[in-house]
């Protein structure tokens, strides 16, 4: 079986990607992760980035959030070659994260955790002697960017968000990330510990996100979520990049195939069975 | 849960379920929203059925003396309740307060120097201390219960080395130094200056934990390190931050205890480091990590002071005591483990 080069997603975009990975090398001792990757993410798309297990999804998306470094290669910010140590180094950049282990803190309430690393003190004495910190005005102004999300059903910002369900926490995390994200929101496999309607509410605010400008990579296991949010497909296999695909012209069926190494992308383009 | 027959797709119906909880699971609630309301709860009532056995137990003289045997272990306790914030443990902490009593009191009478210069040395000492604790637990990555055992007997050795067994008794102290043992009447009660000092430092921390992002940064690291660390927070700078502050605290614990012993010895407070720990376990703070208040370990050592007075002045054997205070840990921390079950 062949397919049209149409299926085969090579940019339609001539604008400049906001986040470039050019031959990205990760390895793990003997285990090469990721071999040379390439990936690009454009202005304002939501790029899906699919694989099997251990095809190195997750080591990418750390690399270009700088939770690892990598041994080799390049990663572009809008052109510029950037390296980050941490990521909080990324986050400077404008580059957030919600990784699949959440990273809130359950104890600390909404907003606690909508500003951990980078709390705001209050005015005068209280604030630049005492050290204070505003939490009136974090309160605030975290339910501001919760509304701005649509994520309405969290009223008491002073909650505890161990007393939150699981899509509401996945909703925590995200709002963080879009909140103080200027260039890049990455997200590590946002639904895969959440219920059918929890999850709709995370794949609604991706689009909200989308909406104000802001590109995201989203990674995922679940095919009908990927083909029903994202404008390309990054499928990875074996830790290199076996091919980007648009949702719109590719099969859901075409898609796994490529994933698992039934159909392989040739030289012209085109994806055909691996021989 | 019993009785839901809600289907998972009755969304909405099984939120409504959720607020219709049982009364437990309302006091579990409120529990873990206030770990220290518990341990309130139980000082309160201690001291109601101690002050109906005994008429000598709630009178002013009897509760003023209560604060001043707490005031060693409450100052300690904050430092401790610090570092189990973070899921660490300190056994050292005696250690360090005995060894910061002993350079305070030997510099001034082995060289002279003025009793302040002999505090701030011991001070330094102390930080130093807790900073060696922490060098181990975050940039050789041991776990604290081991890097603290370590250095309990270390700190123990160099103390009886400098000091060369010998104490330095009352009359020989520069001044100064006993200061933190002096007493002054508010109407009929004697309040010591050591435990002014102890309740003002457990006010300075329990502002510095809920309203400084240090102290939100403390909790965040003994909730979930890896968690804390992905959202940005330095972890081992805050858990460095945390062990040398502690060592600070300890030795201005060696200050008071100056004052409370009226001499500096080698070999008081030998208990001092559990006795701590039951206080901070007692009042409510988890041995897990990133859940608790220094309200509630200053709560803990007044359960624990109060009790051991309490049973003396009821005539019981000290060994009777000894039992109370470990039967009320194992009561503190089965009721932490049911609260932390609480879904609120």
């Amino acid at each position: 079986m062949t397919v049209t080069s149409e299926q085969t997603s090579s940019p339609a975009q001539t604008a400049q990607p906001v986040l470039q990975a050019k031959a990205i090398v990760k390895t793990y001792g003997h285990v090469v992760a990721l071999d040379a990757v390439d990936l690009e993410l454009y202005p304002g798309e939501v790029l899906a980035v699919i694989g099997d297990n251990g095809a190195g999804k997750s080591t990418l998306i750390k690399c270009l959030s700088g939770a690892e470094s990598p041994n080799g290669g390049e990663i572009l910010l809008d052109g510029t070659p950037v390296n980050f140590r941490s990521p909080q180094d990324a986050r400077v950049h404008g580059i957030e994260a919600v990784y699949q282990t959440l990273a809130v803190a359950p104890a600390l309430d909404i907003a606690s955790n909508l500003f951990l690393g980078r709390e705001t003190r209050r005015a005068g004495f209280l604030g630049s002697v005492l050290r204070m910190l505003d939490m009136p005005g974090m309160r605030k102004e975290a339910k501001g960017h919760m509304s701005a999300l649509g994520i309405g059903t969290l009223q008491n910002m002073g909650a505890a968000v161990e007393s939150l369900s699981g899509g509401q926490r996945q909703a925590v995390a995200v709002a963080r990330a879009a909140a103080f994200s200027s260039k890049v929101i990455i997200l590590d496999e946002p639904t895969a510990a959440l219920g059918v309607k929890e999850s709709k509410q995370v794949l609604k605010l991706i689009q909200s996100i989308r909406e104000r400008g802001l590109p995201v990579i989203l990674i995922s296991h679940n095919m009908p979520q990927v083909f029903e949010v994202a404008d390309r497909i990054h499928i990875q296999r074996l830790g290199k990049r076996a091919a980007v695909v648009d949702p719109k012209k590719i099969s859901m069926n075409d898609a796994v195939a490529v994933m698992t190494g039934a159909l392989q992308l040739a030289p012209d383009g085109k994806l055909e069975e691996a021989g | 849960m019993s009785g839901a027959t809600q289907t998972p797709s009755s969304y909405d119906a099984a939120e409504e379920f959720l607020d219709r909880r049982t009364r437990a699971q309302q006091v579990q609630a409120t529990m873990h929203k206030y770990p220290w309301l518990s341990p309130a709860v139980v000082l309160v009532i201690s001291v109601i059925v101690f002050g109906f056995l005994n008429s000598n137990f709630a009178t002013p003289n009897n509760l003023s003396l209560i604060t001043q045997q707490v005031a060693v272990v409450g100052a300690l306790a904050i430092g401790q309740t610090l570092i189990i914030l973070t899921a660490g443990i300190d056994l050292s902490c005696g250690a360090i307060m005995v060894f910061s009593s002993m350079v305070m009191a030997k510099t001034a009478f082995d060289s002279g120097i003025p009793g302040w210069l002999a505090i701030i040395l011991g001070l330094l000492v102390g930080a130093a201390a807790g900073g060696v604790n922490g060098v181990l637990v975050t940039r050789v990555r041991l776990p604290p219960f081991i890097v603290t055992l370590g250095t309990l007997n270390i700190f123990v050795a160099l103390t009886l080395l400098y000091a060369t067994g010998r104490t330095i008794r009352d009359a020989e102290l520069a001044t100064g130094l006993s200061w933190l043992g002096e007493t002054f009447s508010v109407g009929q009660v004697r309040v010591s200056t050591g435990v002014v000092l102890m309740l003002v430092m457990y006010a300075f921390f329990a502002f510095v934990l809920r309203y400084t992002a240090w102290g939100r940064h403390v909790y965040a690291v003994g909730d979930d390190a890896d968690s804390a660390r992905l959202a940005g927070i330095q972890v081992q700078r805050v858990l460095l931050s945390v062990y040398l502050v502690a060592g600070l605290i300890f030795a201005i614990t060696g200050w008071i205890l100056i004052g409370r012993v009226g001499a500096a010895s080698p070999n008081s407070g030998i208990d001092a480091n559990l006795d701590s720990i039951t206080a901070v376990v007692i009042g409510g703070t988890s041995l897990f990590g990133g859940r608790g208040t220094v309200l509630g370990s200053l709560i803990g050592a007044l359960i624990v002071g109060v009790f051991r007075n309490g049973l003396t002045l009821a005539g019981l054997d000290v060994y009777y005591q000894t039992l109370a205070v470990g039967i009320l840990i194992i009561l503190a921390v089965s009721v932490d483990q049911w609260i932390r079950r609480a879904r609120t």
